[in-house]
């Protein structure tokens, strides 16, 4: 696979030569590959959020490069606003940039700024909006009228309805309740599949990204600490301890389950997988005791 | 966004951020009537190493006050080139029709002198003293005015509220700002009109949030019953220590210079 993304000893300094001095990142090294399902997940304060905003040129790296397509996306300041449609975020609290009068306008805003009119306008806004769940009838409702939860759906819509090679989603799911976020994963690793863009996800759920997530970045205080697989990722619950950060809870379970000498294989992430371990171990005469 | 901060409040345990806030406030103002009270080079020598001396004693870096000289730097380069221009005296430098006399150059050294001394002292303030500080000061002295029935109270309240919420807001609008931008929104280039369009994805959500928080925030006040300023105690009172009056002395000292030199000292022609 290709990369779509790449950083290069890439540094961010918030307020620099002041007192208040924070090295949010810290020289980092990535790549992100076409089509991957990368999903990020650190400490609070490592410089995700930091590193996410510079990847689309929200904010300026202290130093360092980034690459969209093997190109500079900092090196000319007019291809930016190409860039950001290149690379789609949705903030982590996307509701306080709705400002339209009605729902529909809202998403519309994205696509508009992008230059797409009439009915593929109109395809794609309903097309992303059913596609965070948000009812039909919402769309014609002013945007602070809505729930908290409908609100970041209509966000994240006004991303997805500008169609970014890449989809940055910083923590979507923070204040949404348990059914919300299991429907919209799932239908951003749908949307994944069928449109085979990449997406990267932030996230402080160790059971979603172990869900979705093909690779982890792993970062701390501003450092990519580990960039692998999930698998491999997740293997390593001392180290990720040390960071504050841990395996998924049922990874966890299936560990302590072979400490106590039951025979489970040691790569399990998630409750299906467990699920079906478990089944195979007991047919084959196996005992939880 | 951020950068707009002047004089922000950098902690730290200097002499200066022990003063109490009540007394640095007391003297910011003296000293500010002081410089302009100043009419020979002598006396105005006196608040120009003040200036250095605050500067010194705050231990604040060099870097800070420069930063906050530079949004005036303009004001004070335009003052003193139109006061070079303007005044009588005896003509040292011809150009046209334009012409500098003596005066006039003493009139725009003094000016230029004026002003960065006033920034100085009134960054020095604001950088040794937090917002919370300050205002307290200011309630206390205002506090006779409770006389004609003014709510100082409220005013120190709001005035509180408002320089707590200033980088607050500041950071919101820079959020919303990058927010809109990812959505592809063009703020940079275009006319005047196109420019101030472009403001309306920004400015709505400002003003909703700036609301909402006014209103949680009138909320939380509310559950811990806060009604206004009758017979609420501090948890810091300020009590004047022997720092505090030995610099009211020493201020005083200088005052007397400035009095004796501007008496004894032949006046600078201007
Ligand atoms: N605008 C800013 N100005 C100054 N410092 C900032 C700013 N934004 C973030 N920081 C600091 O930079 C560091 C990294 O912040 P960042 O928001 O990237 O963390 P994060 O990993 O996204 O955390 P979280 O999981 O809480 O969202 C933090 O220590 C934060 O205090
Ligand atoms: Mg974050």
């Amino acid at each position: 696979m290709n990369n779509i993304l790449r950083t290069e000893n890439l540094s961010l300094v918030y307020g620099e030569n002041t007192p208040f001095e924070k090295k949010a990142v810290n020289n980092l090294n990535i790549e992100i590959k076409e089509g991957e399902f990368l999903g990020i997940i650190g400490h609070t304060g490592s410089g995700k959020s930091t590193l996410v905003q510079m990847l689309n040129g929200l904010i300026k790296p202290t130093s360092g490069k980034i690459y969209l397509y093997d190109e500079d996306i900092n090196a000319n300041k007019k291809k930016l606003r190409n860039v950001r449609f290149k690379v789609g975020m949705v903030f982590q609290y996307p509701e306080y940039q709705l400002f339209e009068e009605t729902v529909y306008k809202d998403i519309a805003f994205g696509p508009t700024n992008k230059g797409i009119s009439g009915d593929e306008l109109d395809r794609r806004i309903r097309e992303s909006a059913k596609f965070t769940g948000l009812k039909d009838e919402l769309l014609f409702k002013s945007p602070f009228e809505l729930s908290g939860g409908e609100k970041r759906r209509a966000a994240i819509s006004g991303i997805i309805a500008m169609d970014p090679d890449v989809l940055i989603l910083d923590e979507p799911t923070a204040g949404l309740d348990p059914q919300g976020r299991d429907k919209l994963l799932n239908q951003i690793k749908k949307y994944h599949q069928v449109r085979k863009n990449t997406i990267v996800l932030v996230s402080h759920s160790m059971e979603d990204i172990a869900r979705f997530a093909d690779r982890i970045l792993v970062m701390n205080k501003g450092k990519c600490e580990m960039l692998d697989t999930t698998r491999a990722v997740f293997s390593e619950g001392k180290k990720l301890e040390t960071m504050g950060l841990r395996v998924p809870q049922i990874t966890k379970i299936v560990q302590k389950l072979r400490e106590n000498g039951i025979n489970l294989s040691n790569d399990i992430l998630t409750i299906e997988e467990a699920y079906s371990e478990i089944i195979s171990f007991l047919n084959k005469g196996g005992k939880l005791k | 966004m951020r950068d707009v901060a002047f004089g922000q409040f950098i902690p730290g345990k200097s002499v200066i951020h022990k003063l109490d806030p009540r007394i640095k406030l007391i003297l910011l103002v003296l000293y500010i009537v002081l410089t302009f009270c100043t009419f020979n080079y002598a006396a105005l020598s006196v608040p120009l190493i003040l200036a250095v001396v605050f500067m010194l004693l705050s231990r604040i870096s060099i870097k800070q006050y420069m930063k906050s000289m530079k949004a005036v730097l303009v004001i004070i380069i335009i003052t003193s080139i139109l006061n070079l221009f303007y005044g009588n005296g005896d003509v040292v430098f011809q150009f046209g029709f334009l012409k500098i006399t003596d005066s006039a150059i003493n009139n725009a050294i003094f000016i230029v002198v004026r002003i960065l001394c006033l920034i100085i002292a009134s960054a020095t303030l604001t950088f040794t003293t937090s917002p919370t500080d300050l205002t307290d000061a200011l309630e206390r002295l205002m506090k006779p005015l409770k006389v004609f029935h003014v709510k100082v109270h409220s005013i120190a309240m709001m005035m509180t509220i408002a320089l707590r919420f200033v980088p607050t807001l500041l950071e919101e609008t820079d959020k919303i700002m990058l927010a809109q931008k990812a959505r592809g929104a063009d703020m940079e280039s275009g006319g005047i009109l196109k420019r101030a369009k472009s403001l309306i994805p920004v400015l709505i959500p400002l003003f909703l949030s700036a609301i909402q928080r006014a209103l949680d925030l009138a909320m939380a006040m509310e559950c811990r019953c806060y009604h206004g300023g009758e017979g609420r105690t501090r948890m810091k009172t300020l009590t004047l220590k022997s720092r505090d009056t030995l610099s009211l002395v020493f201020f005083g000292l200088v005052i007397t210079t400035i009095i004796l030199f501007d008496i004894f000292i032949v006046h600078t022609k201007r």
